[in-house]
């Protein structure tokens, strides 16, 4: 992809059209059976942000019952051996039905690209089979009080000690921590020298563990999903260490393109979004409210096409970093568009308490909001990525 | 394809960049010299099948093309000759006539007259007549027609110039008392009726407004490059990398969602009309912005009709009301929900055929 005022002009964002494989209509086909008799058993309840805050473990170990966890792995490692493009699928329909994912989501979606990508076979054999079969959930632990969007100022130390590593520092934000069975940490290991980015690794280590407390955060919607982390000399065994000793910014990096682009950045609220769309028609539609379905489904059409685009250029082992990018800033935005559109044709006021129906959605979009532009990497920070690749930074 | 698609783009470029015009002087003169080389390369009639008289290849391959005329601001029929009239055309069983074609569909009084017909009728905004021989005609009804205008030294027809607010010719056509020979009026073939008319129009003014917006990103990056203010060019300001990265966006997806809708209108007719409604609308929403913050930070500069940057985004403003503004598409989406029953807004986003009871 040519992302430079060079070449022709006029043509900046080269992106081919996204395809699904043609065996992706029947395993669609089988999630939304799966879904509807779940729904029918009363077997989970749709929940806006569900792939961040409705965590079921028995949800994930049905979903993994079916292959439908670690989808991409290798079945030498206990995985199924689809390819991301499936992966896709299955995702954007759990996902717009508001499925309880939350407790697999960053080992899925993450941790088991990136064990396969960097780990050691120990490692490989040691997560990945239990993450295929819906046992083993990932923290992250990235940020810090003092390492938000600047993340190369994190101050987590890990000190080579006999026989392994000695970590010491404080991680912010960790979503699922207190479910979690391990979590992985960006520490520095080394100096940086030459570059602030210089010197930075990436350990996993299991929980819980000596030394590693996990304490509550909790968020505007009075509920418990973030965490903090501490890691007082905690000591961790040598092969704690994810792939390549100071290569750990160029890691995170890589993992971002996947994390930005996928379709739950434009899908927390899908699920509130159809929702309304199926009352109004019940209720007897105004056109005003009727063109505003049509502007959303306009918007979630284009964006989930981005996304589409996206992960077909990741499959064929292009990264498209500018429009992965693009998609987060975008889907994100219409999340919260979504949000705000349902919010002012209901013409009503949303309760703390709101028991169900598209009220219960509304009130937690709306609580979760503020977090769609922030999570994995501030849209400002989006923007000036994208600006680099524009040529103008 | 891919490949090959790369390579049309390669030519097309090659064929388009050096015809660009200089600045924003409204200019409805067609490029005859353009025209000459679409003509002899077969890029005219790219997508029409070479039964009818055309160049062969798919829809794709047109849309390509288009998009870097576009984004080129050639000014050319090239859309209303291959996309429009070469489509009505051979799907009616009709041959090509040489030269631009101008396509139009509108009501016609149309009067068998022994073997031939006699028309009148008044069709506003017929992009480009004036340049051509020839109009092609979709007449609406029941059984839709297809009508083969004669435009020039015809007595019956005349072509009063206008233009849309890019200066682009939509002229009216009057027909009073015409007389067409027999074989100008036909049955449209099948799938040609005023439906489709409007999706196939959406979806060639969607390709051309993000070759536009191409355009305004292009220029946009540069000048904020080579603009100095305060000591250092405006790019250095993360309030324009910003302001950049926001049209990027907006641009992107007018790309995406134009090449999303070809390749939906060519493998999947039965949700196609939902993906160009969805292209068509969110090109025609992003016109705006795209528009907007390409002149806002080319400044005063690029509000003179010397400037280049004005030839793009008032076509921006021209096209984007044509073939349906976004509030016209924003509407048929929320009706084809409506009519998709529970869960449909989530099926037609992810390209399944609505659900419709008996």
């Amino acid at each position: 992809m040519t992302v430079t005022g060079r070449g022709r002009a006029g043509t900046t964002l080269d992106l081919p059209v996204g395809s699904l494989p043609p065996q992706a209509q029947s395993l669609r086909d089988e999630v939304v059976a799966f879904l509807a008799d779940e729904l029918r058993i009363g077997g989970f309840t749709p929940r806006c942000d569900a792939w961040m805050s409705a965590a079921d473990p028995a949800f994930t170990r049905r979903l993994a019952g079916r292959g439908w966890v670690g989808m991409t792995v290798p079945g030498l490692y206990g995985g199924h051996g689809r390819s991301p493009l499936e992966r896709f699928v299955v995702a954007e329909e759990l996902l717009a039905a508001g499925a309880p994912v939350a407790a697999h989501w960053i080992a899925d979606r993450q941790m088991a690209p990136s064990i396969l990508r960097l780990g050691t076979e120990e490692q490989k054999h040691r997560y990945l089979p239990a993450i295929a079969r819906g046992e083993c959930f990932f923290a992250i632990g990235m940020s810090e009080p003092d390492a938000g969007s600047d993340l190369a100022a994190v101050r987590t130390r890990a000190r080579e000690v006999p026989g392994g590593w000695e970590v010491t520092g404080t991680k912010l934000w960790s979503t699922g921590a207190h479910l979690a069975h391990a979590i992985v940490l960006l520490a520095r290991t080394d100096p940086a020298e030459g570059s602030r980015h210089a010197g930075l690794s990436q350990f996993v280590v299991d929980l819980p563990w000596p030394g590693v407390t996990v304490r509550p955060i909790r968020t505007v919607d009075g509920e418990h999903h973030f965490n903090e982390v501490v890691l007082d000399a905690a000591v961790l065994p040598s092969d704690a260490l994810l792939g390549t000793r100071g290569a750990g910014w160029e890691q995170v990096t890589a993992e971002l393109a996947h994390e930005r682009s996928g379709p739950e950045r434009l899908l927390s609220t899908m699920p509130l979004l159809v929702a309304w769309a199926d009352a109004l028609e019940k209720d007897g539609a105004g056109p005003a409210a009727r063109r505003e379905v049509g502007r959303l489904l306009a918007r979630a059409w284009t964006v989930r096409q981005m996304s589409l685009a996206v992960a077909t250029a990741l499959a064929d082992g292009r990264s498209p970093a500018v429009t992965a990018a693009l998609v987060k800033d975008l889907g994100s935005r219409f999340e919260g568009d979504v949000v705000e559109t349902v919010r002012r044709l209901r013409r009503a006021p949303v309760r703390r308490g709101a028991a169900d129906g598209v009220e219960r959605l509304l009130r937690d979009g709306l609580l979760h909001s503020p977090a769609f532009t922030l999570r994995g990497g501030a849209n400002e920070i989006l923007r000036s990525v994208v600006a680099g690749h524009l040529g103008v930074r | 394809m891919t490949d090959h698609l790369d390579d049309l783009r390669s030519a097309a470029e090659a064929m388009f960049a050096g015809r660009e015009p200089h600045d924003a002087v409204p200019d409805p003169e067609l490029d005859t010299l353009l025209w000459k080389s679409l003509d002899e390369t077969g890029f005219s009639l790219l997508g029409v099948p070479e039964e009818a008289g055309g160049s062969g290849g798919t829809l794709a391959d047109a849309a390509a093309v288009l998009e870097i005329a576009a984004a080129h601001l050639a000014r050319v029929p090239l859309g209303e000759t291959a996309v429009l009239a070469g489509w009505m055309l051979a799907g009616s069983g009709l041959a090509v006539p040489d030269g631009p074609l101008a396509a139009a569909a509108g009501d016609l009084a149309l009067r068998r007259d022994g073997e031939s017909w006699v028309a009148h009728g008044w069709l506003p905004d017929v992009p480009w007549a004036r340049h051509c021989g020839h109009a092609v005609l979709l007449v609406p009804a029941t059984e839709p027609r297809l009508v083969l205008l004669p435009l020039r030294g015809t007595p019956g027809v005349a072509v009063h110039p206008d233009t849309n607010v890019a200066g682009e010719p939509r002229d009216t056509v009057e027909l009073t008392g015409l007389t067409l020979p027999a074989a100008a009026v036909r049955p449209a073939g099948p799938g040609i009726d005023q439906d489709a008319w409007e999706i196939r129009g959406a979806l060639l003014r969607t390709v051309q407004l993000a070759g536009a917006a191409q355009h305004v990103l292009s220029a946009t990056v540069r000048h904020t490059r080579e603009r100095e203010q305060f000591g250092r060019s405006l790019s250095r300001f993360q309030v324009v990398q910003h302001q950049l990265a926001v049209l990027a966006g907006e641009v992107s997806a007018m790309q995406v969602a134009a090449r999303a809708a070809v390749l939906a209108y060519e493998t999947a007719r039965a949700t196609a009309a939902v993906a160009v409604g969805a292209a068509k609308a969110t090109a025609s929403a992003s016109a705006h912005t795209v528009a907007a913050i390409g002149h806002q930070l080319h400044g005063a500069l690029g509000f003179s009709e010397e400037h280049r940057l004005g030839a793009a985004t008032t076509r921006l403003w021209a096209w984007r009301e044509e073939f349906g503004n976004e509030d016209v598409w924003h509407e048929r989406l929320g009706a084809a929900v409506a009519t998709a029953g529970p869960g449909g807004l989530w099926r037609l986003a992810t390209g399944r055929a609505a659900e419709v009871g008996p």
